[in-house]
């Protein structure tokens, strides 16, 4: 998307209830500014994230899309994000080989207790999906308005 | 179709300050299935409840979008609303457009676009839903306290004065925890033990309790309501049924030479010992890597004198299995260790020692009976240096000590300070202190008073390097006030150690589920409003383990704590959580990905009988799922290869509804 | 602050990498210099002055050069704030500092002699006519 001629990237993150959803609310709380460009959809779980999400996401014309989770050893429901890592691993890797640059790729371990890593995450991340410019690997022409 | 009812929220100016909200509810008035929207300054208040009300009876509402803060803060309120007018409450969506927008964006348009956005993606989602219906378990009434300090303590005899059974587990072989190794608490100077030990004999005698002493919890497995709970009793080689606490053993144990842990390590103890005098249980416990008869098979001299026959050097570590209904962690802390410090020669010398070592030395029960001389050679201190904040308030990128203050030092500093020069006024004392931070009921006026009237030297600086020299400590430190470098000859130095969460926690916080922060300490459920709830149902927090605290403080929050547990175990049953897994069986080719990869066993097989098209039936092996066990975190939903498996609530559907609405 | 010492202070931060407000003011640092008595302003003073802007004053104080960038003060800082490197960075100020070298680049001429190699002679006239 194009707004006053700068590129503004779609980013869409996907957050666990438990961690980094909570670590998003309380950068809120802290008023830790991050781009507006990220858009959070909650989870009961990082491994509730179904590779089809992210495809579907790339395929609307998302231009990078970021998974948040508990870290290793703290999700809630003991081994969730474990599968998040190893799904995600192949998934990226798969779409690394399609033509998606792997920086538009991300997951990320954020705790509830994290709230300036994840304003700093999303900071970093929107920074590194706005250099690589618009998605169009794999964006269906047929969706876009 | 739905019929979707809109409600925008101002939240006063803290949405309606950076998202123009009229504009968010005209904008969401065409979206598919929205029959209704509006906006209200406090959608949470009664006036914008009875909004919802009105609006889900005049429009025949089936689902509604709250436009508000985060669902952690006010989704159960919606839902409620929802509930009482009619509503099943699994239909109500909330859009965060306070933390995750209005709260982080500054500009008006770039707010209210991504608020705009955000509620598009809650609608889309709301179109989707069904309503739920939560199962109902029922609630073991016992609860388990882990740790046996004073908040483990306050905990339990609060949970057991309401009637409810309670388990303190405790790792050491007697409860007290820190605060029995302490000698007068601030500011009132009353002695430790004297308040201390009535409350441990009070866990004693309540019926109610049991204490698993010298036990930790092995494994944590259920939820809230039925956690089972494995605890390893381990092996003390005494039978603590019979023991009598007479302590004859552990004055003939020929063994002399073990530190004393109670102490600090300043002085000895035998293989075989009772804590404290005061212990409960008081009951002698073997030190196994001491013990010469453990170790070699020759010795027993305690077996030969123990007149009632309780010394068992077979025992063996038991694993005892329990149910109970809500788990309340009390792990409390420890202070760092000093190694990363050696500018104060901790490690060089004797005569340098940490504040909790020297509540031993001036405690009456300690190892110097309460006379306060230097470890070093047993002689008085003329010269005592305390410098506080060692290790407290330290940046990370220092890489040692920790980042936050500990928060009990400056006040423990001044008691130790002003107890010092009471009780010798020859002795002259120096405080170090960055800052002196003593907010709390009568602190100020208690610190005032070990300058003012007991002559404390409170310097504004920080010591830089203590160097041994002969017998003396030679201490050089700033004095930023008066702009000069001070080097003073002292003779025992004292360091405030940083304190921090007992090492036991973080395993524990994994075997809860209970989540942690940066620094070890549990993570509360709501910073402000759920402090003493971890957010794990049914876990429960009390004392340090959740933040540095003093000993009012912990003791109000397990009692706090308590009070969240008998609330719990007063219920007959728990609504569970609806957001369930369900298995399309018609879809369903029976492979087990999904049984492999659930966490809780959930997930079963079963041999159904389906007819066919041609009429005929066949038997086909599906998963079901238990819905009082599963949990929902949806992992079996993407192991499932044939798309049968699906999350209530979280709907693969719904999500990329989502998805959509969000790249639209 | 006018605008070249808002410029000096700038370039001070950058070039040493310290952030002075990091620091807390516990006077560490100065507690821990072994220089302490020679300097004018303490390590803590120049954190605190380089924060407030303070500068000229230190460009002027001999203290610049009394710090034996022994790194005491960086070693054990709390905060990581790392003394030293500033004052190191406040040096270097004063070495470029324009006009100020002891020497001119037209004074070279005199001072060659015939052993001296080209390499010294480009690198001091590049020095010198700065």
């Amino acid at each position: 998307m194009q707004i006053n001629g700068e590129f503004q990237p779609k980013i869409v993150a996907f957050c666990c209830n438990w961690c980094s959803y909570a670590g998003a609310d309380l950068a809120g709380n802290n008023r830790l500014a991050y781009p507006e460009n990220v858009k959070i959809i909650k989870v009961p779980c990082s491994c509730r994230v179904n590779p089809m999400f992210i495809l579907r996401a790339f395929q609307r014309g998302a231009d990078g899309v970021i998974l948040c989770g508990c870290h290793p050893g703290d999700c809630h429901y003991t081994s969730g994000n474990y599968y998040t890592r190893r799904r995600m691993a192949l998934l990226f890797s798969m779409l690394n080989y399609l033509g998606i640059e792997k920086e538009r790729t991300r997951v990320e371990w954020v705790s509830a207790a994290e709230g300036a890593k994840f304003a700093q995450t999303m900071n970093e991340f929107t920074e590194a999906v706005a250099a690589l410019g618009e998605n169009k690997r794999l964006e269906d022409l047929r969706c876009k308005k | 179709m739905q019929r979707i009812g809109v409600f925008v929220c101002w939240c006063g100016s803290n949405i309606a300050g950076t998202v123009d909200v009229q504009a968010v509810s005209d904008a969401l008035q065409n979206e598919p299935g929205v029959v209704f929207s509006t906006n209200y300054q406090y959608m949470c208040s009664q006036a914008g409840q009875d909004i919802i009300k009105n609006a889900i009876a005049e429009h025949k509402l089936t689902g509604i979008v709250v436009c508000s803060c985060s669902p952690r803060m006010h989704e159960a309120t919606f839902r409620k609303t929802a509930a009482a007018a009619g509503l099943n409450p699994y239909m109500v969506e909330i859009a965060n457009i306070r933390e995750q927008c209005s709260w982080v964006h500054k500009d008006m348009p770039t707010g209210t676009e991504k608020a705009i956005i955000l509620g598009k993606a809650a609608v889309a989602k709301v179109n989707l839903n069904a309503p739920l219906k939560p199962g109902e378990s029922p609630v073991t009434k016992r609860a388990l306290v882990i740790g046996g300090g004073i908040a483990g303590i306050q905990t339990a005899l609060d949970i057991a004065e309401a009637g409810f059974p309670v388990d303190i587990v405790e790792k050491k072989p007697t409860i007290g925890g820190k605060m029995a190794q302490l000698d007068k608490t601030f500011p009132t100077l009353d002695c430790a033990a004297c308040i201390l030990t009535p409350k441990m004999v009070d866990v004693a005698q309540n019926e109610n309790i049991r204490i698993f002493s010298y036990s930790e919890v092995e494994e944590v497995g259920g939820f809230v309501g039925n956690f089972d709970v494995k605890i390893r009793k381990k092996a003390r080689f005494v039978n603590e049924d019979i023991c009598t606490g007479c302590g004859i053993c552990t004055e003939k144990c020929p063994q002399k030479k073990v530190p004393n842990e109670f102490n600090l390590g300043m002085d000895n103890r035998r293989a075989i010992y009772i804590p404290f005098a005061q212990a409960v249980p008081k009951v002698a416990t073997i030190d196994a890597d001491y013990c010469t008869m453990l170790k070699t098979g020759k010795c027993g001299v305690c077996s030969k004198v123990c007149t009632a026959g309780a010394i068992d050097y077979t025992q063996k570590d038991e694993i005892i299995e329990e149910k109970y209904g809500a788990i309340v962690a009390a792990t409390g802390f420890n202070p760092i260790s000093m190694d990363k410090f050696d500018e104060y020669a901790y490690n060089q010398s004797k005569d340098v020692i940490t504040s909790l070592e020297f509540e031993r030395l001036t405690n009456a029960a300690g190892p110097s009976a309460g006379k306060l001389v230097r470890p070093s050679d047993g002689k008085h201190p003329h010269t005592i240096v305390f410098v506080q904040c060692v290790g407290s308030r330290c940046a990370a990128c220092a890489e040692k000590g920790k980042e936050y203050c500990s928060k009990i030092c400056c006040m423990y500093t001044a008691k130790h300070a002003m107890l010092t020069r009471d009780k010798y006024p020859d002795t002259d004392v120096y405080v170090f202190y960055i800052d002196v931070r003593t907010p709390g009921k009568a602190f100020d006026e208690f610190y005032r008073r070990a300058v003012e009237e007991y002559g404390v030297h409170y310097i504004k600086g920080m010591v830089g390097k203590v160097s041994p020299e002969g017998d003396k400590l030679m201490v050089q430190a700033s004095d930023l006030l008066a702009n000069k470098q001070l080097h003073i000859e002292a003779d025992l130095v004292v360091l405030a150690a940083a304190i921090e969460p007992d090492k036991s926690a973080r395993p524990l916080a994994t075997q809860l589920t209970a989540s942690m922060d940066t620094n070890d300490f549990f993570t509360e459920a709501h910073p402000k409003l759920r402090p003493v709830e971890s957010p794990t149902a049914g876990v429960f927090l009390s004392g340090t383990c959740q933040g540095p605290k003093d000993i009012p403080e912990t003791v109000s929050q397990a009692s706090a704590a308590a009070a969240k547990v008998i609330g719990l175990l007063a219920k007959d049953k728990l609504t569970g959580n609806p957001c369930v897994a369900g298995s399309d069986e018609l879809m369903c080719n029976g492979c087990s990905s999904c049984e492999r990869v659930c966490p809780y066993g959930a997930i079963t097989y079963v041999d159904k009988e389906f007819r066919m098209p041609d009429r005929t039936t066949r038997v086909r092996r599906v998963a079901s799922v238990n819905e009082a066990v599963c949990q929902g975190c949806g992992a079996c939903t993407v192991a499932c290869p044939s798309g049968a498996m699906d999350l209530k609530g979280f709907a693969t559907k719904q999500i990329i509804a989502e998805v959509d609405a969000i790249c639209r | 602050m006018n605008n070249s010492t808002e410029n000096l202070q700038k370039e001070i931060i950058r070039s040493s990498g310290v952030n002075p407000k990091k620091c807390m003011r516990c006077g560490k640092c100065s507690a821990t210099c072994p220089a302490y008595d020679e300097m004018e302003y303490h390590p803590h003073q120049f954190v605190y002055m380089v924060e407030n802007g303070d500068i000229q004053p230190l460009l002027e104080s001999k203290s610049l050069f009394q710090c034996l960038t022994c790194f005491a003060c960086i070693e054990r800082c709390p905060r990581g704030v790392e003394p030293a490197k500033l004052v190191e960075a406040v040096r270097l100020a004063v070495i470029r500092k324009q006009g100020a070298n002891h020497l001119k680049a037209d004074d070279i001429p005199a001072l060659l002699d015939e052993d001296m190699p080209q390499q010294a002679i480009v690198s001091a006239l590049r020095k010198y006519s700065k």
